[in-house]
């Protein structure tokens, strides 16, 4: 993408509006020194609101409010039965290529690693999709490129969610930042859905983790769900990489970019994920390390503050952990996960962008989910662009 | 009792003895949610169409409606009346049958129905012949155009949906049930078998639940339960209440008391 298309799109975002805004309206805010600041009483007060605002939501994120994870997780559970019901929803994703422009230092897929790079073409994809709705049943894929709009061009990704969306009901994103029309394009071929990790809400942190590639701007991609959202994508997910910067300040940007998103496209469906930073060939060290008790604290503090909004766990968490995450406000996960691309057969020769956790099959996956009391679903959407009349 | 008249639901061309609708989401499994059917005696049951998987029989929800009910598909998940309608398209390719719930949301935090987008898809879907049954905010003035649209029955809620808040919204019901023709089945919100019951007393025609049942510790025990109560309001409506204590204290200066009185002795208000 070259930069006065970034250029272009940016001043548009300026004129109508964006979330950049928001983040720069606190750059007077004392955040850690608020967070230092609550008192027991203080959450007590939030808790008993039956609606909470933003300034809840960070007074739940406090190292205070971790004494009250019980409560905070009896009520989670409860919004999160009213909500949703005993069901969760199940994805796998697919990467299907793995070239990047990127120099995101904490990365095992950046642009300087020496790890093999590969791209697969459209039969490789759609023989990959078909032999992966055949053995799990799933009809929810999250389709990965890493970043590098020269090889994963919008065309060629577009291509895929055509040959992707004759296999699958929903075929979502996780690409690169596009421009507004490249994402109704996207939609257009079918996509329905799109995630775009910010990684790193703080701005001033942000560009020494990014020093080069499409993610460099950090602006351009804080836009990206936006620009999503006005190109019709119906689900957008968002989330901060746990572990880089302050992570219960990243953990407030990020719900606040999806409360700040849910008002201003009313029909979206917003979710976060939690990913935590985890060992990979870059052998990056976390500056702030999440523990169990954050990451639980993270989920329990958002399900209260958007009980609607979804919550995505990935299989970079341990399987003991995804089964307690089960019960707290979590509404999706991935089965069947492999991060190697062109999937489990290729990943025994070939370096991963993380290493994967829990390492259940999407059958597994089920199995636990009914033992705990859960249905799996492994659909909930219906393709409209399919078969019409 | 012999001399009582048949009392049921007519609706859609179909006649229905039981008047608790069911909807079939958020259950622990499809078999669990297939019993709480049974124990409900629901004859009208909805499922979202969004999760119907005709490619995988096992995990196809489908495939657990029991075969002696009208089987009624909702458009859930439509944002607009375009949406909905290309819904009901692909219900009826998979066999799903003419009946549809008609549910636009645009709103994805409360979920609140756009009763706007969702006057466009019944006009649209009755002329395509469809049974159309559409989900609304209890609003007169959309009631009143779904009927002339030709909606089969108009579906109002009673609180916002999975809230279990209960008749929130029992002025605007009264309303609908007071001057709409075709049946109100009051839909969404209802927490409690006994707020199904006071909605039916109110003369509601039927009431959906879903949520109630789903998530309740024995969801069997509570489809029974609902069941109860619908059947008990049914029949104190069709009893004609009568006289109920208002609740409010008789006035202690009577208004109209100066016409019993001797002319000189009536009070003057000041």
């Amino acid at each position: 993408m070259d930069e006065r298309m970034m250029a272009d799109e940016l001043a548009a975002a300026a004129k109508r509006g964006q979330f950049l805004d928001v983040v720069r309206s606190y750059a007077d805010f004392d955040c850690d020194a608020f967070l230092q600041g609550v008192q027991p009483a203080d959450v007590e007060r939030v808790l008993a609101k039956p609606v909470l605002n933003r300034e809840d939501y960070l007074t739940l994120l406090s190292p205070c409010a971790a004494q009250y994870l019980e409560p905070m997780a009896q009520r989670a559970h409860r919004e999160s039965v009213r909500n949703f019901g005993y069901v969760m929803q199940l994805f796998t994703p697919m990467y299907i290529a793995n070239y990047c422009e990127n120099g995101c230092v904490y990365c095992g897929f950046h642009q300087g690693e020496k790890i093999v790079r590969r791209q697969l073409d459209m039969e490789e994809i759609r023989a990959w999709g078909r032999h992966i709705k055949e053995t799990t049943g799933l009809e929810s894929v999250l389709v990965l490129t890493g970043e590098s709009p020269k090889f994963s061009s919008p065309e060629y990704i577009r291509e895929a969610v055509a040959v992707l969306r004759d296999i699958f009901a929903s075929v979502s994103l996780e690409v690169y930042s596009l421009t507004e029309a490249d994402y109704r394009q996207m939609v257009e071929a079918g996509a329905d859905g799109m995630t775009m990790f910010q990684e790193c809400y703080d701005e001033e942190a942000y560009a020494p983790l990014h020093p080069f590639g499409p993610k460099s701007n950090y602006a351009f991609r804080l836009d990206a769900p936006e620009r999503a959202a006005r190109a019709g994508m119906r689900t957008i997910g968002l989330g901060a990489l746990l572990g880089l910067t302050n992570w219960r300040r990243e953990a407030f940007f990020t719900g606040i970019h999806a409360d700040y998103l849910q008002h201003k496209y009313k029909d979206i469906e917003v979710a976060i994920s939690t990913p935590r930073l985890r060992p990979c060939v870059a052998g990056f060290q976390a500056r702030s390390p999440i523990d169990d008790t954050g990451l639980v604290q993270y989920i329990l503090a958002f399900r209260l503050f958007m009980p609607r909004a979804g919550i995505t766990v990935s299989t970079r968490e341990s399987r003991e952990m995804r089964n307690h995450l089960v019960y707290l406000g979590v509404t999706k996960m991935s089965g069947s996960s492999s991060t190697a691309v062109g999937g489990l057969e290729a990943e025994k020769d070939e370096e991963s962008q993380f290493d994967i956790n829990d390492t259940r099959t999407a059958a597994e996956m089920a199995q636990m989910l009914y033992d705990e009391g859960y249905q799996p679903v492994y659909q909930d959407w219906q393709p409209l662009t399919r078969a019409m009349p | 009792m012999d001399k009582q008249v048949k009392d049921t639901l007519r609706l859609g061309g179909q006649e229905f003895i039981s008047r608790l609708f069911l909807g079939t989401g958020k259950f622990r499994t499809y078999a669990l949610m297939q019993k709480a059917v049974q124990a409900s005696g629901a004859q009208v049951v909805t499922t979202a169409l969004r999760r119907a998987d005709p490619d995988f029989p096992q995990e196809n929800i489908l495939s657990y409606m029991p075969r002696d009910i009208t089987f009624m598909p909702n458009t859930s998940g439509a944002r607009t009346a375009r949406e909905a309608v290309r819904i009901a398209h692909l219900a009826k390719a998979m066999g799903c049958g003419n009946w549809i719930k008609v549910e636009v949301i645009s709103d994805n935090r409360y979920l609140m129905p756009d009763n706007f987008e969702t006057v466009k898809a019944t006009e649209q879907l009755v002329k395509e012949g469809f049974t159309v049954l559409p989900y609304i905010n209890p609003d007169l003035g959309t009631a009143t155009r779904l009927v002339e649209a030709g909606a089969a029955a108009v579906m109002p809620l009673a609180a916002p949906i999975g809230s279990n808040r209960g008749l929130r919204t029992r002025e605007l019901l009264r309303i609908l049930i007071e001057e709409i023709d075709v049946p109100i089945v009051v839909d969404a919100g209802i927490g409690k078998p006994s707020e199904a019951c006071e909605a039916m007393e109110m003369g509601a025609d039927a009431v959906l639940v879903n949520t109630a049942v789903a998530v309740a510790g024995d969801p069997v025990q509570m489809a029974a339960a609902f069941k109860l109560a619908v059947a008990a309001g049914r029949q104190a409506y069709l009893a004609r209440p009568g006289r109920v204590l208002s609740g409010e204290a008789s006035a202690s200066s009577p208004l109209t008391g100066f016409l019993h009185m001797p002319h000189e002795e009536v009070a003057v208000h000041g």
